[in-house]
């Protein structure tokens, strides 16, 4: 077996007993690159020199070897890494250099990750096909004429291609789990808290996540334990306590409640991968759990008030980048407010400028209540859904995504329907509960993926069901040609 | 509500962005079906329901008013387009 092709607990142990050393695995990662990238394009920036120097530090050190010791990562681009290019795959920030470290990235480095490179993106994490990256679009391992979703593609490709052993991917609207369902591997968005925001650089404050991008759930379990946790430099970092989610893979789902929301399940969605989910919940009924019907009424609703309320903390949030402090300046401006006009408009791409626009329509004197606000009273509506379908069950199901990846060029024209993708992954960030997503099939040879959402702070649920469903099937272990 | 020509150069120079006449034409009928498509949101009614902001229960964070460490000039201005002295450089404020 491939080493890329490895679980993290069998290469640790293969380290652990010596066969296998810090240097290998490193250099064994940027060869897949070399064979892979230029038909993948999911690097933006590659971090030889560091890496090599910190596996080879790693090989000498005699500490205690963690289970992410040495293990090749990918970090999306919008994670800032001291000393690293972070691109935010923009223009404007062609040339960033990071003063800190991400806590996330900063936890991984304590555990003993080799940080391999940075992950192309949508620019600001604004996309859902990785075509708005502003430097190449990523393609889909399994079919490179594919997007291979966003706006973490270049994690799920590159996770997909065998590049890395796992990656660091954010998650605002779907941006982890969408990605990870058109690429085949399993994709995790911890609830909103649990792992620090701290340096990454924010598209919709009150929705990104951090979280995994994984071959196989145990995997997403050990890189979550990493990384979750209280974080002082982020006031919106949950207090509570982590458990150990490792040993909540007990395999055991006998007597799980499950529910499948029928708005998940209907109109938009493909019936092949309707199917694949309807065979899931045929494992599920063997291993025990039991299953019914739900409703979560408002969920037509959501994207609407997605796209307003993410547009909105967007065009706030991107107010920053004036090519003052950092980024690209424009050059020969007339005074201060033209440097500020001319910066962000050479600097920023067309999605970007579209959702700013949006946002800022959204939020300014005359519409604030129609659309603002009014969305933040959907948005309260919509966590009822869920607050009340988890009074009655543990778990929540259905597709990541309506369909499997599309091809490149497909939906650029039509910034909608693109939007519509997310269907099933926006109500879940809305409500700020935690949700998986893991390989369920195949349609027409392109990976389709199974969302488990649970309980807020019970992603040990989540990934307790989704390895028990794992272990009962094979299709995270179908790897693309490449 | 539909938006016109005027509204999407009001919002451009609100958001402090310069577009082409082609960006402005092409926004105009984007945020149009956008917004109409928002527009469902009216069906719901929404009266006496509390706008989330946030899903966490968290308001305002405080901390021990101590001395922490914080950047240093150099690291502050790493990336700056353009610095001077030890400070960002911009254009003229005042003529």
């Amino acid at each position: 077996m491939a080493l890329f092709d490895m679980r993290l607990q069998d290469l640790h142990n293969e380290l652990a007993s010596g066969k296998l050393s810090a240097a290998e695995l490193t250099e064994a990662s940027y060869k897949r690159i070399a064979e892979t990238d230029e038909r993948i394009g999911a690097f933006l920036t590659l971090n030889e020199e560091g890496a090599r120097a910190r596996a080879a530090e790693l090989d000498r050190s005699g500490a205690e070897k963690g289970l992410l010791h040495a293990m090749p990562a990918g970090i999306k681009d919008n994670i800032v890494t001291k000393g690293l290019r972070t691109t935010c795959a923009s223009q404007f920030l062609t040339n960033y250099n990071p003063i800190y470290d991400a806590t996330a990235a900063g936890k991984l480095n304590a555990a003993g990750a080799v940080t391999i490179g940075k992950l192309n993106m949508d620019e600001f994490a604004m996309g859902g096909s990785n075509e708005n990256s502003s430097f190449r679009p990523v393609r889909n391992p399994w079919n490179t004429d594919y997007v291979p979703g966003g706006s973490s593609g270049g994690s799920a490709a590159a996770v997909a291609a065998g590049q890395v052993y796992f990656a660091l991917g954010s998650d605002t609207g779907g941006s982890i789990r969408q990605p990870a369902s058109y690429c085949g591997v399993v994709g995790l968005k911890p609830t909103y808290g649990l792992v620090s925001r701290f340096g990454l650089v924010a598209f919709a404050s009150s929705l990104d996540a951090i979280g995994p991008l994984t071959k196989n759930v145990e995997d997403s379990a050990y890189v979550l334990q990493a990384i979750a946790g209280h974080d002082g430099m982020d006031s919106t970092s949950a207090e509570v306590a982590i458990p150990d989610y490792v040993s909540s893979l007990t395999g055991d789902v006998a007597g799980m409640h499950i529910g499948v929301p029928k708005e998940y399940m209907g109109q938009g969605i493909d019936p092949k991968v309707k199917e694949s989910v309807l065979a899931a919940l045929k494992v599920f009924e063997s291993l025990g759990a039991t299953w019914e019907e739900v409703s979560l009424p408002h969920t037509e609703y959501a994207v609407a008030a997605y796209y307003l309320l993410a547009s909105s903390e967007a065009s706030s949030n991107l107010a920053r980048f004036d090519g003052v402090r950092y980024g690209v300046r424009a050059d020969n401006p007339d005074n201060l407010l033209d440097l500020y006009r001319k910066s962000r408009s050479q600097g920023f791409g067309q999605e970007v400028k579209r959702r700013i626009m949006l946002g800022t329509y959204a939020l300014s004197s005359g519409y604030y209540d129609a659309y603002y606000l009014k969305a933040q009273k959907v948005r309260t509506l919509i966590k009822r859904d869920f607050d009340q379908a988890f009074e009655k069950f543990d778990l929540l199901l259905g597709p990541t995504a309506p369909t499997p990846a599309f091809r490149i060029g497909e939906q650029i024209g039509d910034p909608l329907t693109m939007y519509l993708n997310d269907i099933v992954t926006i109500p879940v960030s809305l409500a700020g509960v935690p949700a998986i997503s893991v390989p369920c099939g195949f349609v027409d040879g392109l990976p389709v993926g199974l969302q488990l959402i649970g309980k807020a702070f019970d992603e040990a649920t989540v990934l307790r069901a989704a390895h028990a469903y794992e272990q009962n099937t094979d299709h995270h272990k179908a790897r693309p040609q490449l | 509500m539909s938006i016109g020509m005027k509204d999407v150069e009001h919002v451009a120079n609100l958001a402090r962005l310069e577009l082409s006449v082609d960006e402005k034409e092409q926004f105009v009928g984007q945020l149009n079906a956008i917004l109409k498509y928002a527009e469902k949101l009216g069906e719901l009614d929404t009266d006496g329901v509390e706008p989330t902001s946030h899903v966490l229960p968290v308001t305002n964070v405080m901390r021990e008013d101590v001395v922490k460490e914080s950047l240093s000039n150099e690291a502050a201005l790493l990336n700056a387009p353009d610095d001077e002295d030890g400070q960002f450089k911009v254009p003229a404020v005042l003529e």
